[in-house]
């Protein structure tokens, strides 16, 4: 039974409660534009070998998407939750009527349209000041989009149940999104870094979505990344199922 | 006084509840009838939220059955939680909710529901409609928790600690809430560690100690079950008059502390018999008054220990 009033009390809500959280909504929706602005004052540009032949804030545009959607899924997820079920607000909706998969729907909804605002902000930011270019499809990146955010959101829901509280959420998805962040290529490009490095890039869910974004972002065929559609897709469902097995109220 | 067990509204048979090695709910049965007041009472840690939350259907139950309005918690709890409300002891929302979008929120969860806007007037909370949760004091921001606890206009309301941490003002307000609640014919189940709350608000209570049930009356029998004695109080300077009153029929003892004598004694008469040899050899008293056991000397008498606030 799908409780679709409650549905979109909880996702108007819930997102109201998101943007009223100055932290949150400064690292989801703020600091990659905000890099990005920083990053074309520093590097300008101009065409790179290191960067394929491509100015700095070609690849970097989407590169920071997949920051977008790692904050969120490492960060803001397991940090909402364990904040939500230390004070007991996860128990009150409990002892109501509501659904937990109506809940966690609305969950999800919320955190997909977060980053969907934190990634229109930094495209809009790139292309009108900077005027960086967009040579894919656009339904085909938005999907590419999609994935990624849904593996990324698993992920979150699984480190949400693992961690003990709303401390080691913080310690936790910080580390692990430096750590992604570094070794995906998402700010320092692969290319510039020690043959050992790249190798432990492969291993990081983040590069995938690093590569995924910027190949479609420069048009190529999907083909071309079914590697990353097959990780991103399994990171997707194994992370549903454990995240549904293992998830607690308080 | 509804002391009639009319349609059972509650039924708990032999509940158990472990934690570990630790009994927390070692078999209790009770029922609590349509329109009662029913009282929880006992010390911290005696098992009250356990068994409050196991009728709730917020925590299974290891042995023992509960049914509520006919429908078990665990099996038919969404349905059932259509029917009740719950103020939880333990539970908060987040602090940058605002008072109005919590209680349209939560209304979206049940079939039906009432107006909030005007169950926030009824609560006093017109004005802070508009205010974050977490700008609200302690007594608001209970009263908000019960206003959600009666958006579905309810047939039966649970209560855990409803007034823990309350200023007597906000305290008596509450009090207020649940005798109007009652007014209207609502079953109420509350727990609570405050002998007065239990004695001004309840038709029956059930002591609780260390996971059982140690009394299970109303308020007026376990008190009456006791057979305590009577006390009379009153200052007086006149040291002669230990010895007279120790004479007075049905008078047990007498004790002095400085210029305050008291009388222990049978509770029939005892007062009249008193003030007429008080009287007849004229002898000044003043602040004269009685005590009655209260149910702290219930629980004294059922548990041997003082109830710990």
């Amino acid at each position: 039974m799908l409780q679709t009033r409650a549905l979109w009390k909880l996702v108007v809500v819930q997102s109201k409660l998101y943007l009223r959280e100055p932290v949150s909504v400064f690292f989801t929706l703020l600091f990659a534009p905000m890099l990005l602005i920083l990053m074309g004052f520093v590097l300008g540009n101009a065409p790179a070998p290191e960067f394929g032949g491509r100015g700095a804030l070609d690849v970097n545009v989407p590169g920071y998407a997949a920051i977008v959607i790692g904050m969120v899924g490492l960060i803001a997820i397991p940090i909402g939750i364990t904040t939500l079920r230390e004070l007991g607000a996860l128990r009150r909706f409990r002892a109501t009527p509501l659904r937990p998969i109506t809940y966690m729907i609305g969950d999800v909804l919320v955190y997909l349209v977060m980053i969907a605002l934190g990634i229109l902000l930094l495209v809009l930011v790139g292309r009108v000041i900077y005027r960086v270019p967009f040579q894919g499809n656009v339904l085909a990146w938005a999907a590419g989009a999609l994935l990624s955010a849904g593996a990324f959101l698993a992920l979150g829901y699984v480190l949400a149940s693992l961690v003990p509280n709303g401390r080691a959420a913080t310690v936790v998805g910080n580390v692990l999104l430096y750590l992604m962040v570094f070794f995906s290529g998402a700010t320092v490009p692969l290319a510039i870094m020690p043959e050992s490095v790249r190798r432990v890039s492969d291993a990081i869910p983040l590069t995938h979505v690093v590569t995924l974004l910027r190949g479609l972002w420069f048009g190529e065929p999907v083909g071309q990344h079914l590697v990353e559609v097959v990780v991103l897709g399994g990171m997707l469902v194994v992370g549903t199922l454990v995240a549904a097995l293992t998830f607690r109220w308080e | 006084m509804r002391t009639d067990v009319g349609e059972t509204v509650v039924q708990v048979r032999d509940l158990a509840k472990r934690y570990g090695e630790i009994r927390a709910v070692d078999g209790v049965s009770f029922d609590v009838g349509q329109g009662q007041v029913f009282g929880l009472l006992g010390p911290n840690g005696a098992g009250k939220t356990t068994t409050i939350e196991c009728i709730e259907g917020l925590r299974r139950p290891d042995e023992g059955s509960v049914r509520v309005l006919g429908l078990s918690p665990i099996k038919d709890g969404y349905e059932l939680r259509q029917r009740m409300g719950i103020q939880l002891q333990a539970a908060a929302l987040p602090p940058r909710i605002k008072v109005g979008e919590a209680l349209d929120l939560f209304s979206a969860f049940y079939r039906s529901s009432v107006d909030w806007r005007l169950l926030l007037e009824q609560m006093g909370l017109a004005q802070r409609r508009t205010s974050y949760l977490a700008k609200l004091s302690g007594g608001q921001r209970q009263r908000v928790f019960i206003a959600l606890a009666l958006l579905n206009d309810p047939e039966v309301v649970f209560l855990d600690e409803l007034t823990t941490g309350l200023d007597p003002q906000a305290r008596r307000a509450m009090w207020d809430l649940v005798r109007d609640m009652r007014s209207r014919e609502k079953t109420v189940f509350l727990t609570t560690h405050s002998m007065e709350e239990a004695e001004r608000l309840c038709d029956r209570i059930a002591i609780m100690d260390y996971g059982k049930i140690v009394a299970l009356d109303t308020p007026g029998n376990l008190i009456a079950s006791l057979q305590a004695e009577h006390r009379v109080i009153l200052s007086t300077d006149d040291l002669s008059c230990e010895a007279l009153l120790r004479n007075v029929p049905g008078v047990a003892r007498v004790e002095r502390i400085g210029e305050r004598v008291i009388v222990y004694g049978e509770r029939e008469g005892l007062l009249g018999r008193l003030v007429a040899v008080l009287e007849e050899h004229r002898v000044a008293f003043a602040d004269l008054r009685t005590e009655q056991p209260t149910l702290e000397d219930v629980f004294l008498a059922l548990t041997g220990r003082e109830m710990r606030e």
